[in-house]
């Protein structure tokens, strides 16, 4: 038993968390909050050049090969970073679909342009009871999509969806004929989504049966690299919490020195940690494909939702009114905590799929 | 990253449970319990046997140096042990203390005689341990310590009174903890001590706990006398020496939280009928067990975390107060969801109820001490707080004053 990243993934680590600091600053994040752009083209630019997108594709299609625990870590700081890039869209959901259901033709075409971020793809895959409203059943018809998609991660930017349609999973062009997209605004404007409708679009099989298997583990998988983001997110948002009870004052004191502000702290770092050892156990089950994945990423989603709303939600109640500002990032956390917590299904739909589990293997 | 056994840890797993299955009997059911039946005497007898077979084959401290009795072995080993042994029925919560932390205690800070004199015995299971610590005015705030150590030519004489104290029925020598010198400030006039809990002055009382089962003690200690030789540790650092067992009971409790109490609901839930339905089928209940499982396994796998830690020789501190925090919490609420499951009938007793409600019960009506006994909730988040997110200490006023110039 060795519960831990080795020293290589844990230099690759600092490596991204060095470059982060530097693209992904709040100034930078704050142009995709006010619009002005659909992500940061500087920041994924640099985590493509790091080698990061490509990090799980295998080599001959323009990734590292190295696997899912150094994606898990990149996971990490891009949360703790408040990366506004398409990583969940592109890289933990379409890249990893194309990758296990694609030809070595498909593969081809497509993973060296997510790897090196010259090309942006997102997936359509929910089981049943991930969209809540608005849910259109999708067909397929003569080899053509009709479909009506809300809440299409980076719908706007993608050129490229993958759609679960029963049991299979197609490849559709955004910018072909038959496509019309309109953003729709996010909670998380730095996590922007978009309308999709397919009225006859001409789609490209990538596996006609198998589909829901399929899309159940990239889906399992996106929750632990999302568990990793929530746990970087609140650790974030946790720091920036106690950096500001050591500066403020009020009663002739530092705020951190009153015990109900230590305690509402150590509340949130119990709860990361209990999120971290389950995010940690979930990169071991992705990346050896253990039989426990599904098991261990919807406890590890369960757990880093809890803990980054906590995280979010108690960091901007620590900061006072100021917290409350437009200015400060606390909101930012806000909103990406609900985000991540919620576009591939919510805490209640992963809880549920963890008893469901666990009820399956007592029996 | 690796969850599995290393081939070494294979091969140890693979020792470890030949032997248990030649010298233990594997658990059926997981209500079985080591002991129904046996008396506190004929259970103590039992343990101590046990404990005896362990230390002859080296696994009754797995990670402790061969030429102190143990196996040499790695962190790791120790939990494959601790996983196997689970299986099978082997008395218990005998010896936690003993090796949990009193002997790790006696082994960082005794003198060469002590340790030849003390580890052995306790290893083989001849010699039980305690620990006394709290007092009724020094719980949280150990500082407080009021029992006198005073010196009389060669030895200590001693008087105080000692609180919680678990164990002490059964043991055989403590750890004390008394105050030496009453011009120094709180933390600074203390000093550890062996005793011998069978010397004239020592006089223990049981205490019956909440759950109504007898566990921990008073120690009432009146002019007992301990010779010099038995001092642990220079005079004056009884705080020093007391924070390094606290450190071995903090990483020692994370086991203790660990079980399978959600596959337990799992099981009563499929019995249980709500609403002329399987408990089972609730939404509710399916949450409880889902949240059940991520405390309790959460704990596991921070534990685990601690562990892989250990083994690079990197210390894994105190964000294992997380763990408590966490595991106390996962039993009461865990429990008491086991006991709602029963609805009216779940407030029948195990014993009248079925022998599959017992732990569950326990855990619900124990869950409370797990909360305050080895650091508050309070503590613990006050350790978080203050040793790994730097936030300030306490305001105490009583820290830097003489001791006798507090009020009593």
């Amino acid at each position: 038993m060795n519960f831990d990243f080795s020293e290589d993934q844990r230099r690759l680590q600092e490596e991204v968390r060095r470059m982060l600091s530097d693209y992904s600053t709040s100034s930078a994040v704050r142009r995709v909050l006010e619009g002005e752009s659909l992500y940061c083209a500087d920041t994924w630019t640099q985590l493509a050049g790091l080698g990061a997108l490509g990090l799980a594709l295998p080599e001959a299609h323009g990734g590292a090969g190295m696997g899912l625990l150094e994606l898990c870590l990149v996971a990490e700081e891009a949360g703790r970073a408040l990366a506004a890039v398409p990583l969940v869209s592109s890289i933990y959901m379409a890249a990893e679909v194309i990758r296990r259901a694609g030809s070595e033709a498909q593969q081809a075409e497509w993973l060296p342009r997510l790897a090196s971020g010259e090309a942006i793809a997102t997936a359509m895959i929910a089981a049943h009871g991930q969209h809540a409203l608005v849910v259109e059943p999708s067909r397929i018809e003569n080899g053509r999509l009709f479909a009506t998609l809300n809440a299409v991660p980076d719908g706007m930017a993608a050129q490229l969806c993958v759609v679960l349609v029963d049991d299979a999973l197609v490849l559709v062009g955004l910018d072909g004929a038959g496509v019309r997209r309109t953003a729709q605004a996010s909670l998380d404007p730095t996590r922007p989504l978009a309308q999709i409708v397919c009225d006859g679009a001409t789609v490209e099989l990538l596996a006609a049966h198998g589909g829901q298997q399929i899309a159940a583990t990239v889906t399992d998988g996106a929750a632990v690299l999302m568990a990793f983001e929530q746990v970087g997110g609140a650790e974030r948002a946790l720091y920036a919490a106690r950096d500001y009870a050591l500066e403020r004052r009020a009663f002739g004191r530092v705020i951190g020195s009153f015990q109900a502000v230590k305690h509402k702290l150590a509340d949130i770092f119990a709860s990361i940690e209990l999120a971290r050892a389950h995010a940690y156990y979930g990169a071991w089950a992705l990346a050896t494909g253990a039989d426990e994945l599904t098991r261990a990423a919807a406890a590890a989603r369960v757990a880093a939702t809890a803990a980054y709303t906590l995280a979010a939600e108690e960091s901007l109640h620590l900061h006072g009114g100021i917290g409350f500002t437009w200015e400060m990032d606390c909101h930012l956390h806000l909103r990406r905590a609900r985000w991540l917590g919620q576009i591939i299904g919510n805490e209640h739909y992963w809880r549920e799929r963890l008893a469901t589990t666990l009820i399956e293997k007592a029996a | 990253m690796d969850f599995n056994d290393t081939p070494d840890e294979a091969v140890f797993r693979a020792q470890v449970r030949d032997w248990l299955e030649t010298h233990a009997t594997r658990r059926q059911r997981r209500d079985e319990k080591f002991g129904d039946g046996l008396d506190r005497e004929a259970y103590l007898a039992a343990a101590k046997a046990w404990q005896a077979t362990k230390a002859a084959a080296g696994y009754a401290a797995i990670p402790w140096p061969k030429e102190m009795g143990g196996l040499g072995g790695s962190p790791a080993m120790q939990v494959v042990y601790a996983q196997e042994e689970a299986k099978f029925l082997v008395p218990g919560l005998i010896f936690e203390v003993s090796l949990g932390t009193a002997l790790p205690t006696v082994a960082m800070w005794g003198t060469p005689e002590q340790k030849a004199r003390n580890l052995a015995p306790a290893l083989k299971g001849d010699h039980i341990w305690c620990q006394l610590f709290s007092e009724p005015a020094a719980g949280s705030d150990l500082g407080n310590v009021r029992t006198r150590a005073e010196k009389v030519g060669d030895e200590w004489v001693i008087n105080g009174q000692k609180v919680w104290t678990s164990g002490a029925h059964n043991a055989d020598y403590g750890i004390l903890l008394a105050r030496t010198d009453w011009d120094q400030p709180k933390a600074k006039g203390l000093t550890m001590f062996i005793l011998d809990m069978k010397a004239p002055g020592v006089d223990v009382r049981l205490i019956r706990q909440a759950t109504d089962e007898p566990h921990f003690n008073e120690v009432f200690l009146t002019d007992v006398r301990i010779a010099d030789s038995a001092r642990l540790g220079p005079e004056g650092q009884g705080w020093k020496v007391m924070l390094s067992t606290l450190m071995q009971e903090r990483f020692s409790l994370g086991e203790n939280f660990s079980g399978d109490l959600y596959d337990q609901l799992v099981d009563l839930a499929k019995q249980a009928q709500w609403g002329g339905r399987p408990a089972i089928e609730d939404r509710c209940v399916r949450a409880g067990i889902a949240d059940a499982y991520i405390r309790q396994f959460g704990v596991d796998l921070i534990v685990r975390r601690g562990m892989s830690a250990i083994s690079k020789g990197v210390s894994p501190g105190p964000e294992m107060a997380a763990v408590k925090l966490i595991g106390a919490r996962a039993f009461q609420t865990g429990g008491a969801l086991a006991v709602e499951l029963g609805g009216a009938e779940g407030l029948i007793a195990a014993s009248d109820l079925g022998q599959q409600w017992r732990m569950p019960q326990m855990l619900w009506i124990s869950g409370p001490g797990a909360r305050i006994a080895g650091g508050t909730d309070e503590i613990q988040k006050n350790t978080i707080a203050e040793r790994v997110l730097g936030l300030p200490g306490e305001i105490r006023t009583d820290r830097d004053v003489p001791f006798r110039t507090l009020e009593g």
